[in-house]
């Protein structure tokens, strides 16, 4: 039933995945770096904080319960399943037909519920202020990724993301309004949901402002390196959410293994492009106050919900 | 097999709960004999009751009549596909309920046990005999004898205020639902003075009688499974009643009132009209969004989840609403897709629901705490009960793999499948319908993290949860069962759904059923494998290897060491239980956001308080909306007619006097 080349370009992509998303991490660093006119950091020091973190000696907090050591391995997990079933190299993907769009929206709440159970699970004040914030983040940003998926979906009339974006790299280039609202809304969202600027700053370890240093605050060495690893995937599955949604051209199809190993290239540089916009967003903009945050994904709800009605109305 | 079944199965069912109430009734205090052999006993007939529904719901429907009931008018009984469905889902929850009710129930203050057992038996028989009444007689004895023991139920510690009350408020507020139900009863049988429902389904009433008939019915049904606004007994009576009796409350008595919408609106009504539908759909979004919002900002952990049942229950509403709109504009494979997404929440909600009320019942015993301000930290005390509850909440947050996550992921599909409703109006509405579903599932996730964060996680609030003890064994099998339906409900949808089939077929004439069987037991693809497919046991299994897969390269490669040290409190040393967020802490952005869905009231210290003090109180806005204005309305007239009583005999033979003057004068 599963071909030969379905299951290969399965194994890819979540090697690819695994071994691309704290580079992708890294590369938005160094932009940020030289476009702040810092000297940057290199490319692979994701790689290097991982590789220390996962040699030291985890300290748990005296009553961190077994949810807390366990909560990084789901979250991880949470994040892997998440990058193989995103059609990031190829649409003839085994592991589609298990999970479609409303289910990724799924496992990404999955994982967002228990990074947040893991933080209220020590009882610091931090902890359960950044369960709070994330799940605040969360309860706005996770139907508004729902609207913005919907919109693809009512275009190509399927919810499996490989058909979706089959669909769509198949038409001609056209700008589909519905699309353009919920492009934008899409950026917002994750913006919001990978803890970047304006929402949340991935650098900042100052208390009032941070949601996602917050959560794991607590965790140290394998823990916190699984937890980082799990960010970077979440950074680099939301990139590629919206690369195949909204760029899906260069995205390798059934049977096709020359077109398979250009897609690789393809991504990169696609990824190359996406890192270093995002870096130019965060630095152009300034960390929102908390309160204004619900303002931020109302507007992004908003858009993606207006993304669905223009469909309605316009037909596309 | 399913020839082999009669309806006299199920009414020996029912009369064995009966017969297992009564010998709680000679045995009144022996708690241990009524806790350990007659509880048990009825977790056996509910079991038994669940396969008879599984293995009925493939056969025809059967019809019986008992000479029993009023002269000319004996009790008639049927078992369809829809009966045997709700049978099936109720036997699981009351197993659940039953055998918790083992180990919950202990001497104390309230209701001796053996009464106790009684009237819950009695409940459980009613319930089974109003599934399969096929006449408005033995359908309201049946519904009156489940209100009333449920009331006394909720009543079982009458010796509180407070208990009392909320029995009042859910009493009348059943019966002034019960009233509207006998006028529907009334106006479908149209002037046959034949009150059977054979006779009911013959009968064509007209769009203005049915339409009546039909609110009546949703207003009637609706007070029972707490719509908006009739949704008020809720809160109030879930926290008064002991932790079963509101799991047996959430788990199947609101799912009666969907019963009963689901009954009259497709069986006995023959016209679905399209407005019907969309007001049911609207209410429905309120009532769930209502309900969601309101319940992330409770502190009273019953309370919470009294509020998150409401938002179910408008989930549920919802999906009858969209089955009714479609069913009007004759997009049958579309309304079947709705209502079976709406039945299987039914399940789901039975499951997670009981099994999370079940749950505060052991936090309850092992602490005496229902305020989430004094709980917390109980993951390290009460482990079993904690780790038993985790699935509940992932299962009610709707999250995969687990059986709630189903039915929202159908429900969502009914609705990008609208291929365009005739009305363009309606059309638009869709994807605004859709948005508020997402947004209420999303802040279902918020409530649920909330619930168990601050009751299991974090640091214990009170001294005394250091000696909280985890539940105890038939506490524990009760969880067991609950359990195993959440995940067997998550992870084999195809069967369900196959299943379900039957039952859409006798309400809206289609069955989606062959075609999902088709694509084997693995693949669950309600209308095309190409269109939309998920598949939970692939799922379940990757997302199992991932996380294994991890755990095991990260021992292999590096190594498991560890060592513990006192949490960082970012310098500051002087950390305590009282730091972390509280429950009004949790819920202050909802409180932000949503301000205008409720009535807050809050005491702000000034600086110059010695002790200060800070509370805030939330109030339901429609007590104030609806509910005091018909109390004071009714008070002022009650006032005004007290003038006529002044207690003098020369006053009422006045009164006698000028009423026969009056009468004299009409009648010449």
């Amino acid at each position: 039933m599963i071909q030969f080349s379905g299951l290969l370009s399965q194994i890819l992509e979540i090697f690819v995945a695994l071994a691309a998303a704290p580079l992708l991490t890294g590369w938005v660093n160094q932009c940020r770096a030289w476009l702040q006119n810092k000297s940057a950091p290199s490319l692979f020091m994701p790689y290097r904080m991982l590789h220390k973190l996962f040699h030291k000696d985890s300290i748990l907090a005296d009553d961190a319960s077994a949810l807390f050591r366990m909560a990084p391995y789901v979250v991880f997990g949470c994040m892997t399943l998440a990058c193989s079933i995103i059609p990031t190299l190829s649409t003839d993907l085994p592991l589609s037909p298990a999970a479609d769009a409303i289910a990724l929206v799924g496992l990404l709440a999955l994982a967002r519920v228990f990074i947040s159970l893991a933080a209220m699970d020590v009882g610091t004040a931090f902890g359960s202020m950044g369960a709070r914030r994330e799940m605040l983040v969360g309860f706005m940003a996770e139907p508004a990724l729902l609207m913005v998926l919907f919109s693809a979906s009512l275009i190509t009339q399927s919810t499996l993301l490989t058909e979706i974006v089959g669909n769509l790299a198949h038409r001609q280039l056209a700008i589909y309004p519905s699309l353009a609202f919920a492009g934008v809304a899409f950026t917002m969202v994750s913006l919001a949901e990978n803890a970047r600027i304006p929402i949340d700053n991935p650098t900042t370890h100052l208390e009032l402002t941070m949601i996602h240093e917050a959560l794991i605050l607590e965790y140290s060495a394998r823990h916190l390196a699984l937890m980082e690893w799990a960010a970077s995937l979440k950074l680099f599955a939301y990139s590629c959410i919206g690369l195949a949604l909204f760029f899906p051209w260069g995205i390798a199809e059934a049977s096709n293994p020359l077109a398979l190993i250009l897609s690789i290239p393809i991504l990169t540089l696609k990824l190359a492009i996406g890192g270093s916009l995002l870096a130019l967003i965060e630095t152009c903009s300034a960390k929102m106050r908390i309160f204004r945050v619900p303002e931020f994904l109302a507007t992004a709800f908003l858009l993606a919900v207006i993304g669905m009605l223009v469909h309605f109305l316009l037909g596309a | 097999m399913a020839d082999l079944i009669s309806i006299d199965f199920i009414l020996l069912v029912a009369a064995g709960w009966l017969v297992i109430g009564c010998c709680g009734l000679l045995a009144l205090k022996r708690t241990v004999f009524v806790a350990h052999v007659l509880f048990p006993l009825g977790a056996v007939l509910g079991a038994t009751l669940s396969f008879l529904g599984i293995v009925s719901s493939f056969g025809p429907p059967l019809v019986a009549t008992l000479p029993l009931g009023l002269p000319e008018l004996p009790f008639h009984l049927r078992l369809d596909a829809l009966s045997s469905y709700f049978l099936f889902v109720f036997g699981v929850v009351s197993v659940g309920v039953s055998i918790f009710s083992a180990g919950y129930f202990r001497k104390g203050g309230g209701t001796p046990p053996g009464l106790l057992c009684f009237e819950y038996h009695v409940c459980l028989a009613s319930m089974a005999l109003l599934l399969i009444a096929d006449d408005a007689y033995v359908f309201m004895v049946a519904w009156e004898s489940m209100s009333l023991t449920a009331t006394l139920l909720v009543t079982t510690n009458h010796r509180i205020a407070e208990v009392r009350r909320a029995g009042f408020l859910y009493l009348l507020i059943s019966h002034v639902g019960a009233l509207a139900l006998l006028l529907c009863f009334g106006l479908l049988q149209a002037n046959t003075g034949n009150y059977t429902f054979a006779n009911m389904r013959l009968q064509q009433l007209d769009a203005l009688w049915a339409s009546i008939a039909f609110f009546l019915a949703l207003f009637g049904f609706g007070a029972k499974a707490g719509i908006l606004p009739l949704h008020i007994w809720l809160p109030e009576a879930h926290p008064a009643a002991p932790s079963p009796i509101s799991a047996l409350l959430s788990g199947f008595v609101l799912k009666t009132g969907i019963y009963g919408v689901l009954r009259v609106a497709f069986d006995l009504l023959h016209i679905q009209i399209w407005w019907w539908g969309a007001t049911t759909l609207a209410i429905g979004l309120a009532t769930a969004l209502f309900g969601v919002v309101l319940s992330t900002v409770q502190t009273d952990m019953k309370r919470l989840l009294a509020y998150s049942s409401i938002e179910n229950i408008g989930l549920m509403f919802v999906g009858i609403g969209l089955t009714i709109l479609f069913r009007a504009y004759h997009m049958d494979a579309l309304s079947a897709l709705s209502l079976i997404a709406m039945l299987y929440y039914v399940a789901s909600h039975g499951a997670f629901k009981s099994l999370l009320f079940l749950g505060t019942g052991s936090v309850l015993h092992a602490t005496g705490e229902r305020n989430l301000g004094h709980l917390g930290g109980l993951i390290r005390y009460m482990p079993r009960t904690a780790w038993v509850m985790l699935i509940a909440i992932l299962a009610a947050a709707g999250l995969p793999p687990l059986g709630g996550f189903i039915s929202e992921w159908l429900l969502l599909q009914s609705f990008l499948f609208t291929p365009g409703l005739p009305n363009s109006f309606l059309n638009m509405l869709i994807p605004i319908v859709a948005a508020v579903i997402a947004l209420v599932g999303a802040l279902a996730g918020y409530v649920m993290v909330k619930f168990f964060g601050i009751i299991f996680l974090g640091q214990p609030r009170e001294a005394k949860l250091y000696y909280a003890h985890d539940a105890d064994n038939w506490e524990l099998l009760g969880f067991g069962w609950l359990v195993a339906a959440c995940i067997l409900l998550g992870l084999f949808p195809v069967h369900i759904v196959t299943a379900l089939g039957h039952v859409t077929q006798l309400l809206v004439g289609h069955d989606i059923g062959p075609a999902v069987a088709n694509n084997g037991w693995l693949l669950l693809a309600p209308v095309s494998p190409a269109r939309a497919s998920y598949m939970p046991v692939a799922f379940v299994l990757m997302l199992a290897a991932c996380c294994a897969l991890a755990f095991l390269l990260v021992r292999r490669l590096y190594h498991g060491r560890f060592s513990r040290s006192a949490p960082w409190g970012c310098g500051f040393p002087f950390q305590t239980a009282h730091m972390q967020d509280t429950a009004e802490g949790f819920g202050q952005p909802i409180r932000e956001i949503f301000g205008t869905f409720f009535k807050m009231t809050r005491q702000l210290p000034s600086a110059f308080d010695k002790e200060p003090q800070y509370k805030v109180t939330i109030e339901d806005p429609f007590w104030d909306l609806i509910y005091r204005p018909i109390a004071a309305i009714t008070e002022r007239t009650a006032r005004f007619a007290g003038l006529l009583q002044q207690g003098r005999i020369s006053v009422y033979l006045l009164f006698s006097f000028l009423t026969l003057l009056i009468l004299l004068l009409l009648v010449t």
